[in-house]
């Protein structure tokens, strides 16, 4: 694919170099170091028992999974769209009760369910994108957008509530048992939730990097106006774009659910960790994501060990608004 | 000649808008007579909104600043009450300046910050609304503030203008917020004609003219966050009096944010009426919808005895709404007649 180009695709490339998929490289390098050089430090003067510090380590790693698979569609939509997508986390609750159905009345396995779950997130993405955020594209729309995933948001949630009830729903795991990773516990679904975020960040950066659509995404996210004047279709590649951060919520929902009861709510608390992760790890970038989600579990798990209870979560709102204010290309983004 | 001068000053929109509120705030005070009693409760919370979604318009829709965390006000003003009221006895009324102040205080504190270091459209929104969950937080883990539970406002025997507290169904729980709100308005009415306001919108459309025309921007920027943190805690202050209880989730939950936003978009940002409008549309919504679903008619009965419907519906109308009518309800039809 890659050595047909075609004359515009050859502009392109040469029109935006080698911006968007941001590498990291030594920034990310020094920043796991950090990461591993506080653990061990908590390790040697934490003074708490280094069995229950493993077992919030490996906690920590696999919440941080999760995080990471909610995150990395949303560094698309937020990163390299633009958009404030506030109905993320609620799009995480529509596949989770998609593949919930799946399961209980057709009595298919939770996995297989997700991979019918993840086509039918994208053309719900897509059609999002199309029908309704391609009207607000422009700039200083950003109000605008933000405006109409909430209002998505609170449609969708609200439309589960009617259909399915407030009462928590879960299903039955069908793999149970549980792994013991340097003598600390780790459930299997959990497990391999973790192993399909990092297949799904190998995958989409693949996309992104190897295919011609990752090209064009990349092409519009560095300047949509010169894609668009060089013959991309900026508003198809929107959409897809889009629909890719929403399949990739799908993805997450399915591996999820095991594990996770749903209410109509469920996803709403993933929505503003989601955005905390994803500029973290510096918008677009699908590494960034995976890194600041496993941070964010790592922070709550080993931090409650010293912070019991919500107390954690307070310390990852102060670091993302420190971020903010002072690193807004995110911790594990370049330096551009 | 006075007869002049007179038509000279009705001629003024200050003084037309402020008649306007007259004559709507006394036609208001007539609700209680005319509602039936268990309709007061909507009235109420229809006022509720109206005055957060006005206090969230200075900020946002007059001053550009995109706030979604409006929470944090709104909870200030429910918390200051009641931790004053319940652990010193002080009264709501002094509660509810207090509220305001710090309020007013934490809106200037963090938006100095998040303007100082530049902060805008998206980040800007992303920052209130972690702080409105920070506040959250912490909160739900100070002893002092009773973590998760809240507090419960003593209940009194007799009613009392000092306390704050009536008997169910009183009439002054319909007038306290009205009160309130045309306060709030007359504010906004004050500001929008004065030159502080005018600076406000100036900076708004064009922060590098303004500030190459010499206005301090960051001032008058803060000037606007604190009026509108001010009148969202008056807002909390009232709401904990009216349901003598208030809890981290109820003061500073998301869902608050997101109720300051939608009468304020709905209506019209950026206009005095517009979130009165908003409010007067989303305010009763759950209550119509709740009628529709105790009896149904047969399209719908499958929806008999669900919730979800009141949300939903205003989710859909603000897409519609932003998508097709930017300016909102009010602002467009004042567009169309100016014409």
């Amino acid at each position: 694919m890659a050595d047909k180009q075609s004359p515009t695709q050859a502009a392109v490339r040469a029109r935006i170099g080698s911006v968007p998929v941001p590498s990291g490289g030594l920034l990310t390098t020094a920043s796991a170091l950090a990461v591993l050089v506080v653990l061990a430090i908590v390790y040697a003067v934490g003074g708490q028992s280094p069995q229950l510090v493993t077992q919030a380590i490996i906690t920590g790693i696999l919440l941080g999974g999760v995080y990471a698979l909610v995150s990395v569609g949303l560094t698309l939509i937020f990163g390299v769209l633009g958009i404030v997508n506030f109905a993320h986390g609620t799009l995480l609750t529509v596949a989770m009760y998609l593949a919930y159905v799946l399961v209980t009345s057709a009595g298919i396995n939770v996995y297989l369910a997700t991979a019918i779950v993840v086509p039918v997130l994208f053309a719900l993405g897509y059609g999002i994108q199309a029908l309704l955020l391609n009207r607000l594209m422009r700039p200083g729309h950003t109000a605008g957008q933000l405006l109409v995933t909430l209002g998505l948001s609170l449609l969708l949630a609200n439309v589960l509530l009617l259909i399915f009830g407030g009462f928590e729903k879960t299903i039955e795991p069908p793999v149970s048992g549980n792994l013991r990773i340097a003598g600390a516990i780790a459930p299997a679904p959990r497990v391999i939730a973790f192993a399909g975020a990092i297949l799904i960040a190998i995958a989409l950066t693949l996309v992104l990097r190897r295919t011609r659509l990752g090209l064009t995404i990349r092409a519009v996210a560095a300047h949509a106006q010169g894609a668009q004047i060089v013959g991309v279709d900026v508003r198809r590649v929107f959409a897809l774009t889009f629909g890719l951060g929403t399949a990739a919520v799908g993805a997450a929902g399915g591996l999820i659910l095991p594990f996770l009861a749903i209410t109509p709510s469920t996803g709403e608390q993933f929505t503003i960790l989601a955005f905390v992760i994803v500029v973290l790890g510096g918008l677009g970038s699908v590494r960034g994501a995976i890194l600041g989600g496993l941070v964010v579990g790592l922070v709550q798990t080993v931090g409650g060990l010293y912070l019991p209870g919500t107390r954690a979560l307070l310390l990852v709102f102060a670091v993302f608004v420190l971020v903010l204010l002072f690193r807004p290309q995110g911790l594990f983004g370049g330096s551009s | 000649m006075t007869g002049l001068s007179w038509r000279s000053v009705l001629r003024s929109p200050g003084a037309r808008q402020f008649a306007v509120l007259i004559v709507g705030t006394a036609l208001l005070a007539c609700l209680p007579y005319v509602l039936p009693v268990e309709r007061h409760a909507v009235a109420v919370r229809t006022l509720t909104f109206a005055i957060i979604a006005v206090g969230w318009n200075i900020m946002s829709g007059y001053g550009g600043m995109f706030s979604f965390g409006h929470a944090a006000f709104f909870g200030i003003g429910a918390y200051a009450d009641a931790y004053l009221l319940v652990s010193h006895g002080i009264s709501p009324w002094i509660g509810m300046l207090v509220g305001g102040g710090v309020a007013a205080g934490f809106g200037v504190a963090t938006a100095y910050l998040l303007l100082r270091y530049r902060l805008a459209g998206a980040y800007f929104a992303l920052a209130t609304f972690a702080f409105a969950q920070m506040l959250l937080l912490l909160v739900s883990n100070l002893d002092i503030l009773n973590k998760t539970l809240g507090f419960n406002i003593p209940i009194l025997r007799d009613s009392s203008w000092a306390m704050m507290q009536f008997e169910q169904n009183s009439n002054n729980y319909i007038w306290i917020p009205l009160g309130l709100l045309a306060l709030a308005l007359a504010v906004n009415i004050l500001l929008v004609h004065s030159r502080t306001g005018q600076y406000i919108m100036a900076i708004r459309d064009d922060e590098t003219a303004a500030e190459s025309l010499g206005v301090p921007v960051m001032r008058y920027r803060l000037v606007a966050v604190a009026i509108s943190s001010a009148i969202t805690a008056a807002a909390g202050a009232f709401y904990t009096q009216y349901y003598l209880y208030v809890d981290p989730n109820t003061a500073f939950g998301a869902t608050v944010s997101v109720q300051a936003i939608v009468p304020a978009v709905i209506g019209g940002i950026g206009t005095i009426w517009g979130p009165v409008v908003g409010a007067a549309v989303v305010g009763p919504l759950s209550e119509v919808t709740a009628t529709i679903l105790r009896d149904p008619p047969p399209a719908l009965s499958f929806l008999e005895g669900k919730s979800g419907l009141d949300v939903a519906t205003y989710g859909i109308l603000l897409i519609i709404i932003v998508l097709f009518l930017s300016r909102g309800i009010y602002g467009s039809l004042a567009e169309r007649f100016r014409r």
